[in-house]
């Protein structure tokens, strides 16, 4: 379960997120949506542990342990992972090692045995097929040269081989075709569970007749302003955030 | 003015200093108040060396200057020979020298180390390097001097045509430190690649310097040095690459591209191209910037902690120099001295 409570945020001084509240049980898939500059990349980088975003109120949980008082590498150790809008390009780092270098953190930090290399090939080709990425694809410097779908994809890879607890997806359908959203659906509802909650950040409703939401909240203003059910969604298409804007001001 | 004048005649005024162009940045007369005693012959190491993992190595040990003068492969023949300088005493100077030679058609892998095991040591080691027609040099030189040593290497290649040189240089810097390379370039189908990578740390300080001369037509240059500095630690790279009058159809290429880690860390960058022909393709390209902090951020986010996360990614940068060393065990060995460097520690 993640738990956030009146949560409060500044970059640089400005006022981000001004109140923001928001309970995610295990098992159930909430979306954010909302208009651009209502705090929806500020929501998943503070509670990923990005430098230079300051929570001046409020608190944050997973599971019942404090984010706050976590470093990034922490968090993720924790169970929690970010899915970036813009997965980063690290050149000279083939994928396979990134990813066994974080699995490994990731176990050395809860105190488990690391994954040898014979063990850790199986699971990725296990894993690359069943996503539909070519082997090959995982040799090459992660997300180097990769498209907009590849590098979602790689995202989605790197969630299925490092199984964390909770997800936040910021923005995953921004700069996916149709076919590749459906892919990368696929992927995140194979990863759907009663012990895994995720939280779908999402300016339009799209992306959500793939993901199916079980709540929706609209974040405005730096604070949610309204919740309903999947049909919120499918309103909001309908008539825009305009009619939010005066309720966060 | 030279080290190697300054230790024949005990005059510290034979040191060169920030007033000679060429040493401006890597200033000898201030680090180095008195010229040392010379060392004793010294004891052989009880170390195996950086290279002693790989099979098939003869290895030729030069201690404090003492040692073979010579190193001869025979026209056709193929040898890998690990040459150890070893600075064993502290407070004492010496001068070494070795002269190589790679006769037709031969080809060498030189796998060169400078080992410190004494503090505050001097030395000045001089190799000539002649590389006969059509023959091979691939030479992989790791320094790991002590951080209070002064060390100066200088190399004299004179290569000869349908040659290749292929060099890489690997240091962690001393008090004050200097490979220099100087390549004499017939052009006429010889090769030469020319790399470095350099990570240096505390009040450490290293200077690669570079001068490759195109004497006749068709020669190709490469050179790639990467490196990243933190605390207080001074990196020189300082490239020459001149192209004579006639030597048509030069290709040369020079890149020079460092990491700086801390506020206090310096480097300093001279690429020049000195160009007296017409039909050339030469190029130099240099940058100096900070670690990607948001890529640093992706990285920990995936649960790796900050100091593993800046060491990935300065291995990685750096990465690209050492994954162009042909030899497959040297190739292994420099990747394992990258990761071991503790760099990520800021």
């Amino acid at each position: 379960m993640l738990l956030v409570t009146n949560l409060h945020v500044e970059v640089g001084g400005t006022p981000l997120l001004k109140g923001l509240s928001l309970q995610v049980p295990a098992g159930e898939v909430h979306a954010i949506m909302g208009p651009n500059g209502a705090g929806k990349s500020t929501l998943s980088y503070t509670l990923a542990g990005r430098e230079g975003y300051e929570v001046t109120q409020g608190s944050a949980s997973l599971n019942g342990e404090d984010l706050f008082a976590l470093e990034a590498n922490e968090r993720a150790a924790k169970g929690l992972f970010l899915s970036f809008q813009y997965p980063l390009e690290i050149p000279g780092v083939p994928s396979l090692t990134f990813i066994r270098t974080a699995l490994n953190a990731q176990r050395k930090a809860r105190g488990e045995d690391e994954i040898g290399a014979p063990a850790f090939l199986k699971l990725a080709r296990e894993k690359a097929a069943s996503l539909k990425i070519d082997f090959d694809m995982l040799k090459r410097p992660l997300n180097v040269g990769f498209s907009g779908g590849e590098k979602k994809r790689m995202e989605i890879c790197q969630m299925t081989m490092l199984l964390p607890k909770f997800l936040i997806l910021d923005e995953t359908d921004s700069g996916l075709d149709i076919d590749a959203l459906r892919i990368v659906s696929e992927g995140v509802n194979a990863l759907r569970s009663p012990e895994r909650g995720m939280l779908v950040i999402t300016h339009y409703q799209r992306l959500l007749d793939y993901i199916k939401p079980d709540r929706v909240h609209v974040l405005a203003g730096g604070k949610i302003v309204t919740s309903g059910g999947p049909e919120l969604a499918l309103e909001l298409e309908e008539t825009g955030y305009d009619r939010f804007a005066q309720v966060a001001a | 003015m030279s080290l190697a004048l300054a230790l024949q005649s005990g005059d510290v005024a034979s040191l060169p200093s920030r007033r000679d162009e060429a040493w401006r940045y890597t200033d000898l007369r201030a680090a180095l108040r008195a010229i040392p005693a010379s060392s004793p012959r010294g004891e052989a190491p009880l170390s195996a060396g950086p290279f002693a993992a790989l099979d098939a190595v003869e290895t030729i040990i030069i201690t404090n200057g003492f040692g073979p003068d010579r190193l001869s492969v025979a026209a056709g023949e193929h040898r890998t020979v690990a040459l150890r300088f070893i600075a064993s005493e502290a407070a004492s100077a010496h001068h070494g020298s070795l002269t190589i030679e790679v006769a037709e058609g031969g080809s060498l892998t030189l796998l060169e180390s400078h080992e410190g095991f004494g503090q505050n040591y001097v030395s000045d080691i001089a190799i000539g390097l002649q590389i006969g027609p059509g023959a091979t040099l691939e030479r992989v030189s790791i320094l790991n001097d002590s951080a209070e040593a002064i060390s100066v290497v200088t190399a004299r290649v004179d290569l000869s045509a349908n040659a290749t040189l292929n060099q890489t240089v690997l240091t962690t810097g001393a008090k004050r430190q200097r490979f220099e390379t100087h390549v004499s370039h017939p052009g006429q189908g010889a090769s030469v690649r020319l790399d470095g990578v350099y990570l240096l740390g505390e009040a450490r300080h290293s200077d690669q310097t570079t001068l490759v001369t195109h004497k006749g037509e068709g020669g190709t240059t490469t050179q790639l040095t990467k490196g990243a500095v933190r605390d207080s630690a001074r990196a020189v790279f300082q490239g020459k690459i001149t192209v004579e009058r006639g030597a048509d159809q030069t290709d040369a290429r020079m890149g020079h591209h460092a990491l700086i880690l801390s506020e206090r860390a310096e480097i300093d960058a001279k690429p020049e191209l000195e160009i007296y022909a017409d039909d050339v393709s030469c190029a130099h390209g240099n940058t100096v910037g900070a670690l990607d902090e948001e890529a640093l951020f992706y990285i920990r986010s995936r649960g790796v902690p900050h100091i593993d996360a800046r060491a990935l990614l300065i291995s990685a940068f750096v990465g690209e120099v050492t994954d162009r060393i042909g030899h497959e065990g040297a190739r292994q060995m420099a990747q394992d001295w990258l990761l071991a460097s503790g760099m990520g520690a800021s």
